[in-house]
């Protein structure tokens, strides 16, 4: 079976030089984020939230990243606050995933009017823009971390239902499919054992992906003022630090630190997933064997990819 | 044809489910915000003062349903309440003090960063391995991982506060509009400038990389070699043979991008008070305005909706499979 071709696409990733060093560099800033968020607790100079200094005090090093509006450590926020972002942009993430998994799953094992259904559903969800919608709901429900886990699942959840749909009806044709339902495989089985793990470059993709939504449109949440501004997040930092109009007052460190962070998060979980995808496209692959093979490209356009051995 | 009457046939679904979602929200809504309101009045208001107010506000004990084709109706004849923070004026007028900035605001930034990022992501296909292909890529992509306003904050802060390039809100400068003169659209544009660039640069990435992996799909054609091989000048197999095709998939995604566009819209309004539609939604969730969220998600959904389906109609003009009548 040449759609999973795993453990091809690992060795072909260690050697490729061209892949590795974006994956690399995702990874290392990753783990640094997301290891200094966990060890918040222990590594924090201060309590975020009281005030441990002067007001606006530039970078030092008696506070690292500066103080905020109210005098608290900019550095000790920018810690506490990335465990409060990561892990709520986390179960988004994996709520989003899994929901989105549902419905594609039941679309290709009902087929038929709860597939048409289930798609429509999908697409009308996909049309109605997403931040006036959120900021609607959100305005609605009481402030905190729950009601932004639920109101962005609740519209995070359709572009990937439609993703595996696709990929699931297309994988639905090929002929593993018929010889196993030829083998008087059960429906259930079919779309567990035979379809849902051929998907998971698909679902991986989708899942990094998602993290990113989660930990912007969270962010962007707060910024406007709908977050629980008594909690530490990158994107309550940012409403405080809008608040207290630090930028007219000059204290750029009480956004930079923050935004970076959320930046930071984003761009190393991009370039991960940008690897994913060139992993995926085996024409890419093609081109840059043939290249390493010793066949120089000499035309613009791609040659039809042959795998060589 | 068929195409597009099914297209306006799913719009239309997807507009009344927003607009069921925008009656049936405040009534499910724990604490009942309509009620809320009304208590916050009640203790300096005698007996038919409130009830003139609860009228005012539509708050009414007359079944859902009853209340539902009322306020179908009101929709209908374009009448939103009246605006709480705003108070004697109506929620229709507030937001058409705002909707045209919106939407000069959006056509600009939609059509700049589609072009030119279609441009990018076509250039940097054709120059597989070249600058192109290994600078441009990562450093959109590092554009786009910024959350919208913190983009727009850095760029307010350097380019608007230090160094006074750009104004530091609004859309002109005068007290009134100013006229359609060349100095008076000088300087709207001047004010246009900053929340247009900020939302071209954050949405430039996906177009770029979208139009790169069409255009690496489309390159592997057969035609395209044929192209080649009939000596036609590279510049003219790029643009006149790979792109043209290449394009249908970003056109598709222009639809989903309006609606992303507007998102980030609101919060570039907000970064610098630009008076359109996503400033009045800050404002309306400051002050806690239901009547003007409402109606302005209302809003912001219907011309979205509206938006797609003129895209859809592009599309049918662009892809002859589509005009042929097949499914795309």
């Amino acid at each position: 079976m040449a759609i999973l071709d795993a453990t091809g696409a690992r060795g072909w990733l260690r050697s490729s030089a061209f892949a590795s060093v974006p994956v690399t560099t995702g990874l290392i800033i990753l783990g640094l984020l997301v290891g200094s968020s966990l060890l918040s607790p222990w590594i924090a100079p201060y309590d975020p939230r009281r005030a441990t200094g002067g007001i606006n005090e530039h970078p030092s090093w008696t506070h690292l990243f500066g103080t905020t509006g109210q005098g608290q450590d900019v550095f000790s926020q920018f810690l506490f606050g990335g465990l409060n972002t990561l892990w709520v942009a986390f179960a988004i993430a994996i709520l989003t995933t899994v929901l989105a998994l549902l419905v594609a799953l039941a679309s290709a094992y009902f087929r038929g009017w709860v597939d048409d259904l289930l798609a429509l559903l999908a697409n009308v969800f996909l049309v109605v823009p997403g931040l006036p919608l959120v900021v609607v709901l959100a305005a609605f429900l009481p402030p905190g971390p729950l009601t932004i886990i639920l109101v962005l699942t609740l519209t995070g959840w359709a572009f990937g239902a439609r993703l595996f749909r696709s990929q699931a009806i297309s994988l639905r044709e090929r002929e593993f499919i018929s010889a196993a339902e030829d083998a008087g495989e059960s429906r259930w089985r079919i779309v567990f054992v035979e379809l849902l793990p051929n998907m998971w470059s698909v679902v991986a993709a989708y899942f990094v992906n998602q993290v990113i939504f989660a930990i912007t449109a969270q962010a962007s949440l707060e910024f406007l003022g709908l977050g629980d501004g008594g909690r530490v997040t990158w994107g309550t930092m940012l409403f405080w630090a809008q608040n207290t109009s630090a930028l007219i007052r000059g204290a750029w460190w009480t956004f930079v630190a923050p935004g970076m962070a959320i930046a930071l998060t984003a761009f190393s979980l991009a370039l991960i997933n940008n690897a994913i995808d060139e992993l995926g496209n085996p024409r890419l692959k093609a081109d840059r064997l043939m290249a390493r093979a010793g066949y120089p490209r000499k035309t613009a356009s791609l040659m039809t990819p042959v795998k060589r051995k | 044809m068929v195409y597009l009457l099914k297209r306006l046939a799913f719009y239309l679904l997807a507009a009344f489910v927003a607009i069921s979602v925008n009656f049936f929200l405040p009534r499910l809504a724990p604490g009942d915000p309509a009620s809320t309101i009304i208590a916050a009045y009640s203790s300096s208001l005698n007996a038919t003062a409130l009830e003139a107010l609860k009228a005012a506000y539509g708050v009414t004990d007359a079944p859902l349903i009853t209340q539902y084709f009322a306020y179908l109706g009101n929709l209908l004849r374009g009448d939103f309440g009246l605006s709480l923070s705003q108070f004697p004026s109506s929620v229709t007028s507030v937001i058409a003090g705002g909707i045209w900035w919106s939407v000069l605001l959006g056509l600009v930034s939609v059509t700049l960063s589609f072009v030119l990022g279609s441009a990018l992501g076509a250039l940097a296909a054709w120059r597989r391995g070249g600058f192109f292909d290994r600078i441009v890529p990562p450093v959109l992509l590092f554009l786009s991982s910024f959350p919208y306003f913190f983009l727009a904050l850095l760029l307010f802060y350097v380019l608007c506060f230090r160094l006074h390039w750009f104004p530091m809100g609004n859309a002109f400068s005068s007290v009134e509009r100013p006229p359609l003169t060349p100095a008076g659209i000088a300087d709207i544009l001047h004010h246009l400038a900053m929340p247009a660039l900020t939302i071209v640069l954050v949405s430039l990435g996906p177009w770029a990389l979208n139009m790169r992996n069409a255009m690496i799909g489309v390159l592997s054609e057969d035609y395209l070699t044929l192209a080649e091989a009939k000596g036609i000048p590279p510049r003219r197999v790029l643009l006149s043979h790979a792109a043209r095709t290449a394009l249908l998939p970003n056109v598709t995604a222009l639809g989903a991008a309006i609606g992303g566009v507007f998102s980030g819209q609101i919060l570039a309004e907000i970064v610098f008070t630009y008076p359109g539609l996503g400033y009045l939604l800050l404002r309306a969730v400051g002050s806690v305005d239901y009547p003007l969220m409402q109606a302005l998600f209302l809003i912001i959904t219907l011309s979205v909706l509206a938006a797609n389906f003129l895209v859809d109609t592009a599309y049918t003009l662009l892809d002859p499979r589509v005009r042929a009548g097949l499914e795309a």
